[in-house]
């Protein structure tokens, strides 16, 4: 598993308001891996992954506070760092 | 023309600094009396900074709409009969588990932070605690509102508070939440942000609601990712007590390394039990306790360990013990649950052909050689009537308190762990290693644990015989025993069929 030693992951649930996140994450990071699992949806990646505002409100079509992502986020791992323009995870 | 309005990080420095002052009538070390003598040494609050950043006016407006959506859900569960979509109603012997041995540490949190709320001397971690101490409120309040449901159709919902306080198996949880709660407030928050929520809370509640999702559980499904939505906020704040006290002074590491020691070890026993729901209590699983384990802590727990390396903390003790004993513990405590299951406040079953085949297939080292013939064994002996209960009352470990069960799985894993210690003249049991080191450490604090076996000998538990004690636990005859032929499976069937009829018709 030394491969897999510094992984970050994001898992959202699986409903219509964690779509759009899903799919900026999927256009912003080329290395993430997705993996759909009963009722939520696991996005990890090597070492850093981000959302960024600006993505998620071209599929939205609206403004997206950043911390809306509270509204469907059921885990995460790696240090975070949030400001108005996007929310990022890493491992130092 | 409007002023302009402030940036995240802006609003969050205004809502927690300046918010607290240097007092002048009162000496600093009078009132916050606390924070000082468990030996960390804090230079520098305002170097406590919460990476959420989560105002006031954003937590309210976000979590308001969190209730929104979970108690619209909870009414559409209700009104449609939602209790009829589960795989199979045994499988609310998890749910009954998890109301009465989880919901009331939710609880033990709420209080726990609220102290930490008013007694951190730093104001940014004070409303970080406060506002986790809101959130574990609404989580125990969440849950009991979601599960009242299931408790106007099946039996052993009835008392989850009142139970917590006194059940056998239900000491490990108390126990766990009380040790922390009865620490200083570093030690608290090391404890439960850290070593439970950050490190092991995902085994809990994601693979566990994820059954909950398998299993047709809407209602659960959805306060426990409601919930876990403000767990992602609370890891985040264990992981930045952590960096916040290492970084502050050099002598803070080894304090921090021992409560990450010992916390990482009582809560990974507690865990135990969530094994056996995992693997056993939930009809169809969606991925394994070992796999679980592999996944949250040997992969994320060692990128976590590995990034905090950089200040010299290091894995938690007897992690490697932990990695090896999970390919054991599910099977070892539905074993005990099932020799015991005259005396649980939820239905136990044998695991069927279906659920023995899957545990072949995760289990590929040790279900067949160790534990499928004691289960089949046990399901010859019920087919012909020999089957018995256990009559004697375990050996319990002093600190973990659930039953000498675990086994010396690297070496030989059909020999019971025992570890046994002196102090004032009187003998200490342990499961482990683990346990034995927590008790050495500070055994004036573990010599007063409230031991449910040994209270039952002491003639405080309602009286000597089981249909006393079980009656002191409010546990009503019905709530007990196997699945098969109980109440709940009884009504189960009888739902069933006439949704059959209806077919038919």
């Amino acid at each position: 598993m030394s491969d897999k030693k510094n992984t970050v992951f994001l898992i959202v649930q699986d409903n219509e308001d964690a779509r759009p996140i899903i799919e900026a994450v999927e256009q912003d990071n080329s290395a993430v891996n997705i993996q759909y699992q009963p009722g939520l949806v696991r996005m990890e990646a090597p070492g850093r992954l981000i959302v960024n505002r600006e993505t998620v409100e071209e599929e939205i079509g609206r403004e997206w506070d950043v911390q809306e992502l509270h509204l469907v986020l059921i885990s995460l791992a790696g240090n975070v760092d949030e400001d108005e323009d996007k929310f990022e995870l890493s491992w130092h | 023309m409007p002023a302009k309005k402030l940036n995240l990080r802006k609003r969050y420095e205004l809502l927690t600094r300046g918010m607290g002052w240097e007092t002048t009538y009162q000496k600093m070390d009078d009132v916050f009396p606390y924070d000082s003598f468990e030996g960390i040494k804090i230079t520098d609050w305002d170097k406590w900074e919460d990476p959420f950043r989560l105002t006031m006016d954003a937590y309210w407006k976000f979590q308001a709409e969190k209730e929104k959506k979970l108690y619209a859900v909870i009414d559409s569960f209700a009104q449609n009969n939602g209790q009829t979509n589960l795989s199979d109603a045994s499988y609310l012997s998890a749910i009954k588990l998890f109301i009465t041995g989880v919901t009331p540490i939710e609880y033990a949190a709420h209080r726990g932070f609220a102290n930490l709320g008013r007694h951190f001397r730093g104001d940014g971690a004070r409303v970080a605690c406060q506002m986790q101490a809101i959130d574990e409120l609404r989580h125990q309040q969440t849950q009991v509102h979601t599960i009242s449901h299931y408790n106007k159709h099946f039996n052993g919902l009835h008392d989850p508070f009142y139970q917590f306080d006194r059940v056998w198996y239900l000491s490990v949880p108390k126990s766990f939440a009380e040790d922390a709660m009865t620490a200083g407030p570093f030690e608290f928050i090391t404890s439960i942000s850290f070593a439970f929520e950050y490190v092991l809370t995902n085994l809990l509640f994601v693979p566990f609601m994820s059954g909950a999702a398998y299993n047709g559980d809407m209602a659960t499904v959805t306060f426990g990712f409601s919930a876990q939505s403000d767990e992602s906020r609370h890891m985040t704040l264990g992981l930045e007590i952590i960096k916040f006290m290492l970084e502050q002074h050099e002598d803070n590491l080894p304090i921090v390394q021992r409560w990450m020691d010992k916390h990482f070890w009582r809560a990974y026993r507690l865990l135990a039990l969530v094994a056996a729901m995992q693997d056993y209590m939930l009809t169809n699983s969606p991925m394994s306790w070992k796999e679980a384990w592999d996944v949250y802590f040997v992969e994320n727990g060692g990128a976590l360990f590995e990034d905090l390396s950089r200040y010299g903390l290091r894995m938690p003790k007897y992690h490697e013990l932990a990695t090896a004993e999970a390919e054991h513990v599910s099977h070892q405590v539905w074993s005990v649950f099932c020799s015991l299951g005259n005396a649980t406040g939820f239905h136990t079953f044998l695991p069927t052909e279906e659920k023995m085949a899957w545990l072949s297939e995760k289990y590929p080292d040790t279900f067949d050689k160790y534990y499928r013939p004691r289960f089949e064994y046990w399901a010859k002996q019920k087919e012909e009537g020999t089957f018995e209960y256990q009559k004697g009352l375990p050996q319990l470990c002093q600190i973990c308190q659930i039953p000498m069960i675990f086994t010396e799985v690297q070496t030989d894993p059909m020999q019971i762990s025992y570890r046994v210690t002196e102090h004032g003249g009187d003998k200490y049991h342990f499961c482990s290693d683990g346990c034995k080191d927590i008790f050495e450490h500070e055994p004036e604090k573990y010599v007063q644990a409230w031991l449910p076996v040994h209270q039952i000998f002491q003639g405080n538990c309602g009286g000597p015989t089981l249909p006393e004690v079980l009656e002191w636990y409010k546990f009503a005859p019905e709530d007990s025993g196997d699945y098969i032929g109980s109440q709940d499976h009884a009504r189960w069937q009888e739902w069933k069929g006439a949704d059959k009829k209806v077919k038919e018709a």
